[in-house]
């Protein structure tokens, strides 16, 4: 069982170039910033928006493939979707929410009722079947949905942002549940989030997408601890540099040269965590290799911590403690020098 | 200065429904409806005014569809169109349907000539004229709602199984109930004041096109009483129509 989808889509100003294989045992995020192509990849998997090339297969099945011209009409697709907001059909109750898939799959209608029940009781909503969307609360709103999606008994399930229309209060609830059907389900999981704590507390695997193209793809550890785009690195909070590395030399791409432990030969990229990077009003003396001038451009006070970002060469993030910044009477537009220990520095291939 | 000027508008509307409550109240209601000529127009009123928003719904949906989900060139002019009765004075409609419909029109010679079918001056015609005014009332109120709702719901539906007659029958027309409904309403108020439209191209014949606006107008040289009572009905179901659909566009009354 597997998704093989190529899918090509020019939506406006947006190029959606993505391929994305996602095999049974994973749960498959894509995360990236809004107007990525997120919401329209979903859209094109589930056959709501043609393709201009590429191809999907379901299990083997060509649900698309532009060159052949297939195409397979959602309504006949083994898919559940989950929707931001949720598109509960307002006029409906709970329950005939739950059945409307069973009954255009021509179950009878004592039948449909019968299953959209149990899968409301699975959900933990078997009492409020006769409520209307309009009287559920995000998390239930939520579960209906979810429901309603797995009743039909999709191939594959998909979800936009499963979470996002929630309150932060009932988020984490929702996403224990949420994760523990997902668990459950035996098919192809795709989810898509612009947030990443949605995504590693849901997904095995993380595909990062950005304006339309996939810029990395792994597990969750692999994502955040060598991201591949300022978008992630931001994400995590960290310095990411790209450079060309001789041994213990990266020459940086945007000027400046670093000394690190050992980065190989070629293309790399230098990631440093912003509490490893040191502050001084004077030229430091001592071990560390990475010494340079800057100019503090802003001071962001963050939680017990203050993040310092200096425009040097190369410019960088630091994190340091309100002590720290009284201390050396930073302030923003001065003058500052910056020190990093070799061995801070983690580098990969790019 | 704004109090006298805002009291004299009120009054102009509040007067004339005085004028005819007091006089109404004087005269003898039961003989007047019970007159053929009254009971004739008020039946064939209701035929018509409901038979021309029978007309409406059946047309007028589709054409909101199309207006509201497609896109193709000359749908400004179409919109256009539509909407164009709304403010013809509805003499010029009549004249312009016997133009196409009479028995020299466009069509109506081809009527005539192929199926032996006459529209002017029947009550068929009657039915046609009103049509003619009033379904522009709900093609613009349907077609509102077909552009406000949220497409995301039918594409929802899709996903659930349902292919495009399941996504209109129980999502898309469930959710502009509302609209139709008002629609349909205000379609039907607007076919039963029908008087300019229909008298040119029906004629005022009793029993066959004369309706309630026009046995008014009629009886108001002959029978005044029957023309008060006549101008009473319409009143009171204009109330009638205000009344329901007063959250839409009174709020809270």
């Amino acid at each position: 069982m597997s998704l093989d989808a190529s899918v090509q889509v020019t939506l406006g100003a947006l190029d959606l170039r993505v391929d994305l294989c996602v095999g049974d045992g994973e749960v498959v995020a894509v995360l990236g910033p809004n107007g990525a192509g997120k919401t329209t990849l979903l859209r094109a998997l589930a056959g709501l928006l043609p393709l201009d090339g590429g191809a999907v297969a379901l299990d083997g099945v060509v649900l698309d493939d532009v060159a052949s011209g297939i195409f397979i009409p959602p309504e006949q697709r083994p898919i559940g979707v989950v929707f931001q907001d949720y598109l509960l059909f307002p006029h409906l109750t709970a329950l005939d929410n739950v059945a409307f898939g069973l009954r255009c799959r021509a179950r009878s209608q004592r039948e449909s009722r019968e299953r959209a029940h149990e899968w409301l009781r699975r959900v933990g909503l078997g009492d409020r079947a006769t409520a209307r969307p309009a009287e559920l609360s995000g998390g239930q709103a939520q579960r209906v949905a979810l429901a309603r999606a797995l009743a039909i008994e999709p191939r594959m399930l998909l979800l936009d942002e499963p979470l996002a229309a929630l309150d932060a209060s009932t988020r984490a609830e929702v996403r224990r549940e949420l994760r523990r059907h997902l668990d459950a389900f035996h098919g192809i999981r795709l989810l898509v989030t612009h947030d990443p704590l949605e995504a590693i507390a849901l997904a095995n695997r993380i595909v990062i997408v950005e304006q339309g193209y996939v810029v990395q793809s792994g597990s969750p550890t692999e994502v955040t601890q060598q991201p591949r785009s300022s978008y992630v690195a931001d994400l995590v909070g960290v310095n990411l540099l790209r450079g060309v590395a001789a041994n213990t030399h990266v020459q940086i791409d945007g000027g400046g040269v670093l000394t690190v432990s050992d980065g190989g030969v070629g293309p790399v990229f230098a990631v440093i965590h912003p509490r490893a990077v040191a502050l001084h009003r004077r030229p430091p003396e001592g071990t560390p290799r990475n010494v340079w001038k800057g100019a503090i451009a802003s001071l962001d006070r963050e939680g017990p911590r203050v993040r310092v970002q200096v425009h040097g060469v190369p410019p960088i993030v630091a994190e340091i403690t309100p002590e720290a910044v009284a201390a050396l009477r930073l302030d923003a537009g001065g003058e500052v020098w910056v020190s990093v220990k070799a061995t801070e520095i983690t580098t990969y291939p790019a | 200065m704004a109090v006298v000027l805002a009291a004299t508008g009120a009054a102009i509307f509040v007067l004339p429904l005085v004028g005819l409550l007091s006089r109404a109240l004087g005269s003898d209601v039961w003989r007047a409806v019970s007159a053929p000529t009254v009971r004739t127009a008020l039946w064939l009123s209701l035929v018509c005014s409901v038979s021309a928003t029978w007309c409406s719904v059946v047309f007028g949906l589709p054409l909101a569809w199309v207006q509201a989900r497609s896109e193709f060139p000359g749908r400004a002019l179409l919109r256009g169109l539509t909407m164009l009765p709304i403010v013809l004075p509805p003499v010029v409609g009549g004249v312009a349907l016997l133009f196409a419909f009479g028995r020299r029109g466009l069509l109506g010679l081809w009527l005539d000539q192929a199926f032996g079918v006459r529209l002017p001056f029947t009550t068929a015609g009657a039915v046609l004229a009103e049509t003619f005014v009033a379904m522009p009332f709900f093609v613009l109120t349907v077609e509102g709602a077909l552009r406000s709702m949220d497409r995301r719901l039918e594409d929802a539906a899709r996903t659930l199984g349902a292919g495009r007659w399941t996504v209109l029958r129980r999502v898309t027309l469930p959710m502009i109930r509302p609209s139709l409904l008002a629609g349909a309403v205000l379609c039907w108020a607007r076919a039963l004041g029908e008087f300019g439209a229909t008298i040119t191209f029906a004629g005022n014949f009793p029993g066959r096109t004369q309706t309630i606006p026009l046995a008014v107008y009629l009886a108001l040289e002959t029978d005044p009483e029957a023309g008060i009572m006549l101008s009473m009905v319409l009143l009171v179901l204009s109330l009638g129509v205000l009344v329901a659909l007063r959250h839409r566009w009174l709020g809270a009354l």
